[in-house]
């Protein structure tokens, strides 16, 4: 009997120091926020959105958050990136900090002159592979208009398999107000890049529906 | 070509070739209806007989079951009885040991208040002290006439007062002694009530002992009822299991509430100690750890239960000497303890996470919310919960036992029901095929009526004939 008692006691400890699992269950998640001088008027928008993230996202997930600038492939450019605590109290700190640097980024945003989304979508997948996470998003803040500044090369395939690739708020310009096809094409460019590059492509314009952004 | 031109046997023609071919079909279907319908009549049968062998293979199992059914009943019917009989015996020597050990004494002093009573009536029955002889023969002389003569008169009148003193004393040593007698008979009251209240203590033990021998007289009227395997101890033992299956069932549903309401107070704070992001399979290793540490509970309480002998599901246990099982309810009951400590801190860890969450949860909102209400009172009642849900928890044990006792009898029933379902089916349908074969025989007889009737035609013609024949015979001779 005694020895019964031991290992009951033995599996016990065993389970609840636990044999974690091989395969990731944490998702990461990198936000580009397009600070472009037409979008920057939707950063408060944005700002929700990373409200959001922070309530839904676990312990153990990564959240990074960086701005489209005219040269966006840059650390510099992460406004804030963390990966929360396994303990819940901590993440909660965590998280606490988090907003507090995305305040502070919202409060003093200045607008680029030129908006190099695929620097960020490169920026991201480095920062989303580093993290091992097992769901991998990338949500494009943007109206997904790319200009870049001279000699910058962009125009070459992305690898993005394993991330799911989501455009938000991909607000409609002025000159797609003439010509809708222009947006329409924007769209079903990037769709095709990262589709391309093994990537998932979603796009979010009604931001009531925040739920679907992480949905599968 | 395609199909229907190979049916066209009459170039240009198709109905002619049709009809011909029908022809042809029913004249072939007619040569071969004697095969054919042996052919159909030998796979019925066989399908027909096939069935029914393993109908009646399904009946002998399901009699095997109902015979084991009838046993597992007996046998655990016999056994609860022995218990039962067993713990009355407990009782009446429980009684008999508290209350007749006590009787050597009891008649003693029975006998003693006895004696007393009977010391004092003796007393009180002692005749007091009569008036002596002389004093009437002194009265008579007293009462006779003087005569005139007044020394006479004197003498008579002296003996009179004599007298009449004597008879003074004489009384009151009478009253006296009546008084006695009547204080003496006053002091024997007490001990008659003494008697009375003694005897009725013995009145009340016996009229219990009679009352439990009533009991064992019924369980042992039980008891062999069910040795003598009788259908109505049968009866009555299913009938016990099935209630006693559905209360349990009950009980143990509601024990699952509890355990379900148990596991949300502690997987919460268990991601604080194990971590929220690590998984054992797809499940968090958090709510694992939760359950694990309920299950432990559970099985400690099943221990508790066993070694406390309320309980009988591990004969391991059961058997143990009582050292040992003194020492296994101590071991179990102090992991309870601790288990019970454990998930009231979990539980305030658990009210300390969700208020720190519900305020992050605020500040991220955009919108002004109200400021709960603070109170100590949810935290205490969590922690109350936390440590009150594990020992409630042991008490599953009981509900447990009833259910996996009365669950051989139920499911036993249930196969025994499920397989008479399936034998009647099988028979249905062997049934069924083989009047499907019979149908079958009509239909074939159906399609090649016109030979038939030609063939009934020609037989019945011949027949004619041969009766004419020998009615023609008989007339000749």
């Amino acid at each position: 009997m005694k020895k019964l008692l031991a290992l009951g006691l033995l599996s016990l400890l065993l389970l609840v120091s636990g044999c974690p699992d091989t395969t990731s269950h944490s998702q990461g998640v990198y936000m580009l926020l397009d600070s472009s001088g037409t979008y920057k008027k939707e950063i408060k928008r944005a700002q929700a959105i990373i409200n959001y993230l922070l309530g839904t996202l676990q312990p153990g997930d990564s959240l990074a958050v960086a701005r489209i600038d005219s040269a966006s492939f840059s650390e510099k450019d992460i406004i804030s990136k963390m990966t929360f605590d396994r303990r819940p109290s901590m993440t909660n700190q965590q998280k606490r900090l988090f907003k507090q640097k995305v305040d502070e980024f919202v409060a003093k945003v200045k607008g680029s002159a030129y908006t190099d989304i695929t620097g960020g979508v490169l920026q991201a997948v480095e920062y989303l592979n580093e993290t091992g996470a097992g769901k991998k998003h990338i949500l494009i803040f943007s109206d997904l208009k790319e200009e870049l500044v001279k000699g910058h090369v962009r125009d070459f395939p992305i690898q993005l398999s394993g991330c799911k690739v989501v455009a938000l708020n991909v607000t409609k310009l002025r000159s797609d107000n003439v010509d809708p096809r222009e947006y329409y094409k924007r769209v079903d460019q990037w769709k095709e890049r990262v589709e391309a590059g093994g990537g998932h492509w979603r796009v979010i314009n009604d931001l009531e529906r925040l739920e679907s952004i992480l949905a599968d | 070509m395609s199909l229907p031109e190979i049916l066209i046997i009459w170039p240009g023609s198709p109905v002619l070739s049709l009809i011909i071919e029908f022809v042809i079909a029913i004249l072939l279907l007619y040569l071969a209806r004697g095969p054919a319908h042996k052919a159909i009549y030998s796979l019925s049968t066989i399908i027909h007989g096939g069935l029914r062998l393993m109908a009646r293979s399904v009946l002998l199992g399901e009699k095997r079951v109902v015979e084991r059914n009838r046993e597992v009943l007996l046998a655990t019917g016999a056994k609860a009885a022995e218990r039962l009989i067993e713990r009355e015996f407990y009782r009446v020597d429980a009684v008999v040991k508290r209350d007749m050990s006590g009787y050597p004494a009891l008649q003693h002093k029975l006998g003693d208040q006895i004696a007393r009573i009977d010391e004092d009536y003796r007393e009180s029955t002692e005749v007091p002290v009569p008036s002596p002889d002389w004093v009437k023969a002194v009265d008579t002389l007293a009462k006779l006439p003087s005569k005139g003569d007044s020394w006479i008169a004197n003498i008579l009148g002296e003996i009179h007062k004599t007298a009449q003193a004597q008879y003074k004393n004489t009384m009151e040593e009478y009253r006296k002694a009546v008084s006695v007698r009547h204080s003496l008979l006053e002091k024997m009251m007490p001990y008659w009530r003494k008697l009375s209240q003694t005897l009725d203590q013995v009145d009340k033990t016996i009229i219990g002992l009679h009352e439990r021998s009533k009991v064992i007289d019924n369980r042992m009227a039980e008891y062999e009822e069910i040795r003598n395997q009788s259908d109505k101890a049968v009866r009555t033992l299913t009938s016990s299991a099935m209630t006693q299956f559905f209360i349990s069932a009950l009980v143990l549903l509601i024990a699952i509430g509890g355990a379900v309401i148990n596991f949300n107070l502690i997987a919460l704070p268990m991601s604080e100690m194990v971590g929220g992001g690590s998984y054992i399979g797809n499940f968090k290793t958090s709510n694992i750890a939760a359950l694990v540490i309920i299950l432990v509970e559970v099985a400690m309480g099943l221990y508790l239960m066993e070694s406390l002998r309320i309980t009988h599901l591990f004969p391991v246990i059961g058997h143990m000497d009582d050292k040992m099982r003194t020492r296994m309810i101590w071991v179990t009951f102090t992991i309870l303890l601790i288990l019970a400590g454990v998930e009231s801190a979990l539980a305030f860890m658990r009210d300390r996470i969700a208020a720190d969450m519900q305020a992050l949860r605020q500040a991220l909102a955009t919108v002004e919310t109200a400021q709960p209400v603070s109170s100590w009172i949810p935290t205490v009642g969590q922690m109350v919960m936390g440590f009150i849900l594990p020992f409630a928890l042991t008490f599953v044990a009981i509900p447990l036992e009833s259910f996996v006792q009365s669950s051989r009898t139920v499911f036993g029933s249930a196969v025994a029901s499920l397989l008479r379902l399936i034998a009647f089916g099988l028979r249905l349908l062997g049934n069924v095929v083989r009047y499907i074969g019979v149908f079958l025989m009509n239909l074939y007889d159906l399609l090649i009526f016109p030979p038939l009737w030609l063939e009934n035609l020609i037989r019945n013609k011949e027949q004619n004939t041969e009766v004419s024949d020998i009615i023609i015979k008989e007339e000749v001779s």
